[in-house]
């Protein structure tokens, strides 16, 4: 079964004048088909105002479709006794690091969502040990939020869900506003936790290098999906991909630039360093 | 025509038992026409450093130079020189306060002093200069796209019309379609308009293909300074700090070990495809 | 400079006020507070603030640091000392064109300044040593009983903690935005009153949009994850009294009761 999907989901934004008159109509998601196994490692891709931010909001039940319907463990979003359930299983993670931290420490903050759930004290201790130490943060655990870095703050938040013991983590452009050191922590956080926890990573974004190790990509565009497949196919998809804003990492930029200059021997969607030095090495070296 | 920062200190809180000396002995030149990208890393002094160049901090050393006067000199204009080197913060759009979007870029010429004919005036080519389109002009700042709001934010700047324009981390939170919008703008206004510019950027790819020169900070104090291809050969010593070269040049780097002659002070997609392409057909 | 304001905030430390419960510290402030109010002799102000400097040795919380904190409201002092100083009627010491300082302005105008000055200390001692989400933790189960005259007692307390935390965010952030329309050639510091507060409002009208985002953005990320209001929520640090908070209590009444005696028997 799936542990996220949607069908024909669809999302207006309705803006509204001082009489209460709908004054405009804004359709921010049309028509959204995805289904998201258990323990994948998904990445959706697009520009600003692509929509991806509205599709992990029905996620989390936080936004409910206008039309169709999400479905989060077999469970709808839209029916008001699933929302606390689906919002454990399915936790999120958000851009802003200090808009997203509720606690004046950081064990106490990662405490919130399980106080919430109603787990019994020492339960709390135990998972706030446990998440903290998982990712990386236990040393930190009687500091300030605000004297931490931008890549430690989204840690804190990020162990802030994975306290909540859920199936599924929705990283809303959790590196938007971090440094590059901070983006590959957070990254890797992301990686270790579908590797070795399981967890089921949704992960948004417009950094291209972010999305090399998901299983599957999707590409949004004026709120519906545009292209899917693996980085592979999606990435030697270069024109298209930069008619929807986007781009590709540089190596996989080069690579296709060699090509287009006749260098036929180099495949399509090449994502490593060293995918692109063993192809030239192998076609184009003489000995 | 430059500015000369000479033996520039500064320390946070002086005296406070938390006294961070967030520059130390920085001294460098930034010359009339430069595109100079200055990098380091979160806490290197880079934002404290380009907050000096226009005077909002004021050394507690040290002096800097503009255009040969020292800004420090007691009847030294520090309204003027605002106007003369035009700072775009981090995430500018933040500070977009009037009704529309016309009105806002009218603010800072109208603080310089300009009459309203010539405050209109500047903010009108300030708007096209970052490509507005018309029928935004008067709408409230609120309802632009991000993209669009950031744009409208340097151009509230550029209406001052500065010499020197600096910019820390103009691209933040952009997607990458809008990273090359802005990054082209700054460029067109550098090569058009001959506008002195400060890049401060977290990307070595974006400096690599932007800058004229690079200034590398740590710990407060200048690192490295040379042109990109000269930084960039030190691949290591960034290394040290943290920070690294574009990816290009990694690959040319274990190209040429493969066996491949190619140059490896390629910093650009374009210069490494060009380099290979031509090792590939010589061989 | 704003970023300097320790007013609400917490300092982290290893100390027995620091550890004692939240319930305990709220109602020690409460009663140093009344204590100020009981009498004017000096006397009284003597063993107040003897009880103060303990408590702030205790807290292991520079002195400095809760002095920086002050100078925020400086201001607001200095004002309330000028209107006791120059409004009370009385014998006249001196006068100058068109003020005029009696005794007993002098005498309130120092009592008012020492009483405003340790009301804002005894409070920022609570704040430094108490966590916020303590605090609201305390407040909750210690006013717990207004529940029953239907106050949201919860939501409050919540909401008093989500401020505090906000605090330093939002100074860190008006100081950006002053920094950043000064870079557009604003100019705070001159021109008559009208002027001035006219140039507030390219600081005012940034800083409501990004506290409202800031809003926006915290509770949805606290809805995100499972926050439904006070019910079926439990705690991950729940108050229990230890053998050092009685002590403390006793403490304290021991101090309220030494004060009313003071009060009682002290000629001055």
């Amino acid at each position: 079964m799936s542990i996220v999907e949607t069908h024909n989901l669809s999302f207006d934004y309705i803006r509204r004048d001082e009489e209460g008159n709908v004054s405009s109509i804004n359709r921010a998601l049309n028509d959204v088909e995805l289904a998201v196994e258990k323990g994948e490692f998904i990445a959706i891709l697009g520009g600003n105002g692509s929509g991806k931010s509205t599709l992990a909001k029905h996620i989390n039940a936080i936004l409910y479709p206008t039309e169709g319907y999400v479905m989060v463990d077999g469970k709808k979003t839209s029916e008001e006794e699933n929302i606390l359930s689906i919002r454990q299983k399915a936790g999120m993670v958000f851009q802003n690091p200090d808009n997203q931290i509720i606690g004046s420490i950081v064990e106490e903050d990662v405490g919130f969502g399980p106080e919430n759930m109603g787990v019994e004290t020492k339960g709390i201790w135990e998972r706030v040990e446990e998440s903290l130490k998982t990712l990386g943060m236990w040393e930190y655990r009687k500091h300030s939020p605000m004297r931490l870095s931008g890549g430690q703050k989204q840690r804190v938040a990020i162990a802030g869900v994975v306290a909540m013991h859920p199936e599924c983590i929705i990283m809303d452009e959790p590196t938007a506003m971090l440094d590059p050191a901070g983006r590959k922590d957070v990254i890797r956080a992301a990686r270790a936790l579908n590797d070795v926890e399981h967890i089921t990573i949704i992960l948004i974004t417009h950094y291209m290098e972010e999305v090399i190790y998901a299983n599957r990509v999707f590409v949004m565009e004026k709120g519906e999906i545009r292209m899917t497949g693996t980085p592979r196919e999606i990435f030697s998809r270069l024109e298209e991909l930069e008619e929807l804003r986007l781009t590709v990492p540089q190596t996989t930029k080069l690579a296709a630039e060699l090509k287009k200059r006749g260098l036929k021997e180099i495949p399509d969607g090449i994502l490593t360093d060293e995918e692109l030095i063993q192809s030239l090495c192998r076609s184009y070296l003489t000995m | 025509m430059s500015i000369i920062l000479d033996h520039v200190n500064y320390i946070y809180s002086k005296g406070t038992s938390d006294e961070v000396k967030a520059l130390d002995d920085v001294s460098f030149e930034i010359p009339d026409g430069d595109f100079l990208g200055l990098i380091g890393h979160t806490g290197s002094g880079k934002s404290t450093l380009v907050q000096h160049l226009d005077g909002l901090l004021k050394a507690s050393s040290g002096s800097i130079y503009f255009n040969g006067e020292d800004i420090y000199d007691r009847d030294y204009d520090m309204k003027a020189l605002r106007g003369k080197v035009g700072l775009v913060f981090q995430y500018p759009e933040h500070q977009l306060f009037e009704e529309d979007v016309f009105k806002d870029v009218c603010f800072g010429p109208k603080n310089l002093g300009l009459s309203q004919k010539d405050t209109e005036l500047a903010a009108y080519r300030a708007l096209k200069d970052v490509k507005l389109p018309d029928e935004l002009f008067y709408v409230s700042p609120f309802e632009l796209s991000g993209g669009q709001k950031r744009r409208v934010a340097l151009a509230g700047v550029l209406a001052m019309k500065p010499e020197v324009l600096v910019l820390d981390e103009p691209t933040a939170g952009l997607d990458p379609e809008g990273r090359n919008e802005i990054l082209g703008l700054i460029k067109e206004l550098h090569d058009k308009q001959g506008i002195t510019i400060v890049l401060v950027s977290h990307s070595m790819d974006d400096v690599a293909e932007y800058a004229d020169h690079i200034v590398v900070m740590d710990k407060g104090k200048v690192f490295m300074n040379g042109t990109p291809k000269e930084i960039f050969s030190h691949a290591s010593k960034l290394e040290t700090i943290g920070l690294s070269a574009p990816g290009v040049t990694y690959i040319m780097r274990r190209l040429k070990r493969a066996g491949f002659d190619v140059d490896t002070t390629a910093i650009t997609v374009k210069e490494a495809a060009d380099s290979i392409i031509r090792a590939v057909n010589h061989a | 400079m704003l970023r300097e304001i320790t007013l609400g905030q917490y300092y982290q430390a290893e100390s027995r006020l620091h550890r004692l419960d939240p319930r305990v510290k709220l109602a020690g402030t409460l009663i140093f507070i009344i204590s100020l109010f009981i009498s004017q002799k000096v006397a009284c102000y003597a063993v107040a603030t003897v009880f103060l400097i303990c408590m702030i040795r205790l807290s292991k919380v520079p002195f400095g640091y809760m002095i920086k904190g002050m100078k925020a409201i400086a201001f607001i002092m200095l004002l309330t000392v000028a209107f006791n100083l120059f409004l009370t009627s009385g014998e006249k010491l001196v006068s100058f064109w068109v003020f005029t300082i009696t005794k007993e302005g002098l005498k309130l105008a120092i009592f008012t300044a020492v009483r405003l000055a340790y009301l804002i200390l005894g409070s920022t001692l609570m704040t430094l040593t108490t966590t916020p989400n303590d605090l609201t933790d305390g407040m909750e189960k210690g006013l717990g009983f207004l529940r029953l005259f239907r106050l949201p007692v919860h939501e409050i307390a919540m909401m008093m903690s989500i401020a505090l935390r906000f605090i330093p965010i939002l100074m860190e952030e008006t100081d950006k935005i002053i920094k950043a329309q000064q870079a557009r050639g604003a100019d705070f510091e001159s021109g008559g009153i009208i002027k001035r507060s006219k140039a507030l409002v390219p600081i005012l009208v940034p800083l409501f949009v990004s506290a409202f985002r800031r809003a926006n953005d915290l509770a949805m990320a606290m809805e995100a994850r499972c926050y439904h209001g006070g019910e079926g929520r439990t705690k991950m640090k729940p108050l229990i009294y230890k053998a050092w908070d009685i002590r403390a209590y006793i403490i304290l009444a021991c101090y309220l009761s030494l004060v009313i005696l003071t009060a009682v028997i002290s000629p001055i």
